[in-house]
């Protein structure tokens, strides 16, 4: 294949309001040729209403949606090189499986249209049932068959709309990985839009952290999870430890920062926010970079490690790892997750113990902002997006 | 004893056997009388086979006009009401609109008014219009009273259709007018079919609303209606039971491509 950019698809400053009610904030997006590339945010955020504006299913209130070089905001969806794989799957009931993958081309005119369908059906496993109606599969045979459906028709561009929300939690981790390799293979444009952290990192490689109408963030899976840039990104991707802080003294490239009396470290490059000295910083550190020691062995603990005292508050044994909640001056609640290799029976509910982490695994936010933003059921998180496809006049 | 028990056991066959029989048995009376041959003007009491009226059906004076005119009636207003009530449906299920919930309502009054009341109405009304009773006047009223009962069936189908369908078939490159006749058309073909079906039995054998609004044209019903009052012809079981027997073989049909086509797909 040439290095042809016809598949890029670039959204130019597009936003959608209904009436009072924005969905979208003007939004500048750019996904490369050959991508895979997720939206992510809960409901209401503005990533499905994104989507459905790429296809031409939703005008844009301003701006414009380019795939290559060609203008295609005025397009209706029917003129787009762009397919869609819906939420419900949306297989037309009448028609059987193979009719319903033959769509596509027989509107375009396509008169031999047997080959193509059994090949695309066979790559979705699914040639044995070409004759059978889409009631009598099973949902993940129909989310193969919506793929199948849109794939044929070889867009610039193919949209996943929550494709994988019906299924099933095993269902829906092998068509993750199904999904991903048909993606390799076909080496189309893909653009995810999922409500799911664990789906969207585990298949795309660019993620858009989408909140309230808004890319908070953009970035590789592993670049969100270790810099995330709001409290809305750190908690939204897994979950952070987030402390509330004063910047204490700068020293070379690490600022050092007070907070509930102890200091914390923190490099320079890892903080976002602005740093003056008295101000304030929310520090954040992942469950999983923390190391527990019970408070009889604090004298053990190296030096140069940020630390920090509580209280075990909760247990919770989950095979592979424990989670503790820990009770802290600074932190009420702190998670940390300690994998099961030499497990300190001291270690419950009650005791007196001390967090400590590598300060490289401390990363700095702006204090302007919410510590609960992107938490479950925090506010704004679930708002309900307008129901979709209803004509408004 | 063991009767009791066979009784017990099979009591919702009997049970659904007689109610079946209650159902039929007007149909069997009006057939074993269509092969009736009466003394006098009244086809009342059984007197001995013959097959007289079956082989001339059209017999009697008038009887074949008024049914070929109440077979056109029935087939242009159900093609009136099917249309009109299909596209209310739509836009009643698809658009939000000002008065939107008052029309919901208002097309259910012909189904809740009394159809005397109706009858009489509509007749004032043509009347004060200065309009001609007859063919035109039926076949208003007709397509009137059946609109109700389509936009209910068509309602009931588009509503639990999912609107992302269609818009599947606009991202699959299908116009709008494609849209509709390969997608939308097709699924909602069930409800469409059972409103038109409603409305040609409904206009067929209305009698009441017609015979206000008729002037002196004569519908089947009303032709019916006439004889009964002076002797009672038996070419009138002969319409009966073959309107019966189609019937009855259309539903056959119905289940033999039903059940086809579910075999075919499955």
């Amino acid at each position: 294949m040439t290095k042809d950019r016809g598949g890029d698809v670039r959204l130019s400053g597009i936003s959608k309001t209904y009436g009072s009610f924005t969905a979208v904030e003007p939004l500048d997006l750019t996904v490369p040729q050959g991508s895979f590339f997720a939206l992510l945010g809960a409901s209401g955020c503005g990533k499905t209403t994104t989507l459905r504006m790429i296809a031409g299913l939703e005008e844009p209130t301003s701006g414009t949606v380019s795939l290559g070089d060609q203008d295609v905001t005025r397009l209706p969806p029917y003129k787009r090189p762009v397919n869609t794989v819906f939420q419900s799957y949306a297989l037309f009931p009448h028609l059987d499986i193979f009719e319903n993958v033959a769509f596509g081309l027989r509107r375009r005119g396509i008169k031999s249209v047997k080959k193509q369908v059994e090949e695309m059906l066979d790559l979705v496993q699914l040639g044995e049932q070409a004759r059978k109606k889409p009631h009598q599969l099973s949902g993940g045979q129909q989310q193969r068959v919506a793929v199948a459906r849109a794939l044929i028709n070889h867009p610039k561009v193919l949209l996943l709309d929550e494709p994988l929300g019906a299924l099933d939690l095993k269902l829906r981790r092998q068509m993750q990985l199904e999904l991903k390799r048909i993606q390799t293979e076909v080496g189309i444009t893909f653009i995810h839009v999922t409500h799911d952290q664990e789906e969207a990192m585990t298949m795309a490689d660019t993620v858009a952290v989408m909140n309230a109408g808004r890319v908070e963030q953009l970035g590789s899976p592993a670049d969100l999870y270790e810099n995330p840039q709001t409290t809305f990104v750190a908690n939204f991707l897994g979950t952070s430890n987030l402390i509330e802080a004063e910047v204490d003294t700068h020293s070379g490239d690490e600022i050092v920062l007070t907070a509930g009396g102890g200091k914390l470290t923190l490099p320079q490059a890892r903080c976002s926010a602005p740093t003056t000295t008295g101000g304030k910083v929310v520090v954040g550190v992942r469950p999983e970079k923390i190391t527990l020691t019970h408070a009889d062995d604090a004298g053990d603990i190296p030096e140069g490690r940020n630390r920090i005292t509580g209280k075990i508050a909760d247990t919770s044994f989950i095979g592979v790892s424990t989670q503790y909640v820990i009770d802290s001056p600074v932190c009420p609640e702190f998670e940390v997750y300690a994998q099961n290799i030499d497990r300190d029976t001291r270690l419950a509910p009650g005791a007196e113990v001390v967090l400590h982490w590598s300060p490289a695994h401390t990363f700095g936010l702006d204090a302007a902002q919410s510590l609960l933003a992107g938490t479950v059921g925090s506010a704004g998180v679930e708002t309900a997006e307008p129901e979709a496809g209803v004509t408004v006049r | 004893m063991t009767f009791v028990r066979w009784f017990k056991r099979h009591l919702v066959v009997i049970a659904g056997l007689l109610t079946l029989g209650y159902l039929l048995l007007p149909n069997v009376v009006v057939t074993v009388f269509s092969f009736n041959d009466p003394k006098g003007r009244f086809n009342y009491e059984w007197q001995r086979f013959s097959t007289d009226a079956w082989t001339d059906p059209c017999g009697v004076a008038d009887l074949c006009g008024s049914l070929s005119l109440s077979l056109r009636i029935a087939a242009w207003a159900t093609l009136g009401a099917t249309v009109l009530g299909t596209l209310i449906a739509f836009a009643l299920v698809r658009y939000r609109f000002r008065a939107r919930g008052a029309v919901n309502s208002l097309i259910f009054l012909p189904m809740a008014m009394p159809e005397v009341v109706m009858a009489a109405s509509l007749l004032t009304l043509f009347l004060n219009m200065g309009v001609q009773l007859g063919f035109w006047t039926i076949l208003i009223a007709h397509i009137m009273f059946c609109l109700s009962f389509v936009v209910t069936a068509v309602k009931a189908r588009v509503m639990s259709m999912d609107p992302s369908l269609e818009q599947a078939a606009q991202d699959l490159y299908a116009g709008p007018l494609q849209t509709f006749l390969r997608v939308t058309l097709p699924i909602a073909a069930p409800g469409i079919a059972a409103g038109a079906l409603l409305a040609f039995a409904l206009s067929f054998d209305d009698f009441i609303i017609t015979n206000f609004n008729a002037g002196a044209t004569v519908t089947f019903p009303m032709f019916v209606w006439g004889s009964a009052q002076r002797g009672t012809p038996v070419q009138i079981n002969v319409i009966g039971t073959a309107m019966f027997i189609v019937a009855v073989l259309l539903v056959l049909a119905g289940m033999v491509v039903g059940n086809r086509r579910r075999r075919h797909t499955a």
